[in-house]
């Protein structure tokens, strides 16, 4: 069982805002998945190793320059959600204090 | 200029009349564009349209009238699920977070179909970044199917099923998961492709499960899948996972059988639509009447297809949605400091489904579950992928059912469960685990409720030979005797 501390913690890591009810209502329904997701252990996985190599590895390429300085950076900064200039602004990391 | 008879429209007749002058370029985007005005209403099937369709289309006129040499897909329009790029068009993944986005660059598909003068119609409805079965996950409404608009086109590329099955475009563009075109396409009478992992390059994509995700191809012929998939398919080197299966094969030098050898494996119909069993064992009669050598082959493990797929699908998901955090791009929600804004940002910006995913997924990734969940479910899929290796030494396709029933009624599953809705993967996902390649093509209709809904036979074939998909999947519509 999943307890709606437990939820409200995972909550917390991927950083979402739950309101005590949807904390609830998640624990429910995690524990309905999770137990129907257990069956992957009813598999005999000897045959496999513990970490299996898929089959796609990483390509990799010499650094290069891929496309004209700056051609993206206009679209790119009308994206952001706040600005001031070219500059995206956000609130402080930092605390002075 | 006669009216051009869209529903039987394909790739090759309409290039045909445009090219014998028939009608233009114009006539037949104006001619979509009018079914988008009069449908599109109650169907929700696109949530944006792009004004310069037109404009795009007299292009092309243009430019046949000049003599010029002329792309392979001149003048068809094409619609364009709501997680693939297509540069200077809003992308928000269906999803309230990505509201206002507008998308920097191309997809590479969406590059190769421009290069070959393809008209784009517009942007249709998703569940939301692709998390759903039947659009009911978007948050801007779902698209209803054009069979029966009381029940769900499927999803998550819905609304490009929902778009090609009312004229609404000649073919449709959308992303595979675990089923997400091949399902769709099923309930709305269409064929669907889900190409191998890595064919075709998702460089301008929405990621969802990156060891899962491809782009995959909506159309009313088996041909017109082919012809798609043959541009958009190749090594980008913007997506390190693509690869060039063409070369591959003829370096392996595939050649092909005499006979065309179809597996049917044993599989469990506890909780199937006993009307998808019976359509399933009459296609099965159809193959050997097709003069197919009809074999039995032994899967295993895929019965363990869904719950490996909602072990990695949800770790993966909750890694890869992690960037939007409404910091440099999407909405932002105000907060007290940083870490507020983020909470907030996605607290808001999220809805149901993710936020069920990421949670599910940030707990089989946790310390103390990693081994139970994650680490078993990576090798379960192994077992799966072997299964199908083994498999495909005896035979050259497998075929299964693509849906375990009927398009459902919208607000039934959502309701219920979300284990409910997870299982409507259970015939498709095992293609997305092994990595290999599918396509749904129609296989007749039950009636229900007065309306005749379609079902979906797909067939399954080894990596990088969606040649034998076509192939097959031609006999089994009579586009090839």
């Amino acid at each position: 069982m999943i307890s709606k501390e437990e939820v409200g913690k995972l909550a917390g890591l991927a950083r979402i805002q739950m309101a005590d009810e949807e904390l609830e209502a998640l624990r429910g329904e995690l524990d309905q998945i999770v137990e129907f997701v257990s069956q992957v252990q009813k598999a005999d996985v000897s045959s496999v190793p513990e970490l299996p190599m898929p089959e796609h590895r990483n390509v990799w390429r010499e650094d290069g320059i891929p496309h004209e300085t700056g051609v993206y950076t206009d679209s790119i900064v009308a994206n952001f959600p706040d600005k001031k200039g070219d500059y995206l602004r956000v609130k402080k990391i930092l605390d002075n204090k | 200029m006669s009216e051009i008879d869209l529903k039987n429209l394909t790739i090759r007749k309409a290039l045909q009349s445009m090219e014998g002058g028939d009608y233009s370029a114009e006539d037949l985007t104006r001619a979509y564009l009018d079914n988008i005005k009069s449908k599109n209403a109650e169907l929700n099937a696109y949530l944006r349209v792009f004004d310069d369709a037109i404009d795009e289309a007299r292009k092309i006129d243009e430019k046949r009238k000049k003599g010029e040499k002329l792309g392979k897909l001149a003048g068809i329009p094409i619609a364009i699920k709501d997680v693939i790029m297509v540069k200077g068009s809003e992308i928000t993944g269906g999803s309230k977070i990505l509201k206002g986005h507008i998308a920097t660059y191309d997809a590479t598909c969406v590059a190769k179909l421009r290069a070959e003068d393809a008209v784009f119609l517009g942007i249709t409805n998703t569940d939301e970044f692709a998390m759903g079965s039947s659009t009911e996950n978007s948050a801007y409404g779902p698209s209803k199917n054009p069979i029966d608009s009381s029940r769900v086109p499927g999803g998550s590329s819905g609304g490009s099923a929902s778009a090609l099955a009312a004229d609404m475009c000649l073919v449709a563009l959308g992303t595979e998961t675990g089923g997400s075109v091949r399902q769709p396409a099923a309930f709305c009478g269409l064929v669907g492709l889900k190409p191998s992992y890595g064919a075709v390059s998702r460089y301008g994509l929405l990621a969802l499960c990156s060891s899962f995700d491809q782009v995959g191809i909506f159309s009313k012929s088996v041909e017109d899948s082919q012809t798609v998939f043959d541009i958009i398919a190749g090594e980008d080197s913007l997506d390190s996972t693509s690869v060039d299966y063409n070369a591959k094969r003829k370096t392996q030098n595939a050649k092909p059988k005499n006979k065309t050898k179809i597996g049917v494996p044993k599989l469990d119909f506890t909780g199937i639509d006993k009307r998808v069993v019976e359509n399933f064992e009459n296609q099965i009669k159809k193959a050997k009447e097709l003069g197919f050598e009809v074999v039995e082959v032994e899967l295993p493990n895929i019965k363990y297809s869904i719950p490996t797929y909602y072990i990695i699908l949800p770790a993966e998901a909750s890694a890869n949605l992690a960037r939007y955090d409404g910091i440099r791009y999407g909405a932002r929600v105000e907060g007290d400091n940083l870490l507020a804004e983020y909470v907030n940002s996605k607290g808001q910006g999220y809805g149901k489904e993710p936020r069920r995913r990421i949670i599910l997924g940030t707990y089989v990734l946790s310390a103390g579950y990693y081994d139970a969940y994650y680490g078993t479910a990576m090798r379960v899929r192994e077992l799966i992928k072997n299964d199908f290796d083994n498999a495909f030494k005896q035979v050259d396709a497998i075929i299964m059912p693509t849906t375990p029933g009927p398009a459902f009624k919208l607000g039934t599953k959502s309701l219920r469960s979300p284990l409910e809705m997870y299982l409507e993967d259970i015939f498709t996902a095992p293609a997305n685990i092994a990595g290999i390649c599918g396509v749904s093509v129609p296989s007749g209709s039950v009636e229900d409720g007065g309306k005749e809904l379609p079902l979906g036979l797909q067939i399954i074939a080894d990596k990088g030979r969606e040649d034998i998909c076509f192939e097959i999947g031609k006999r089994f519509v009579g586009e090839l005797q």
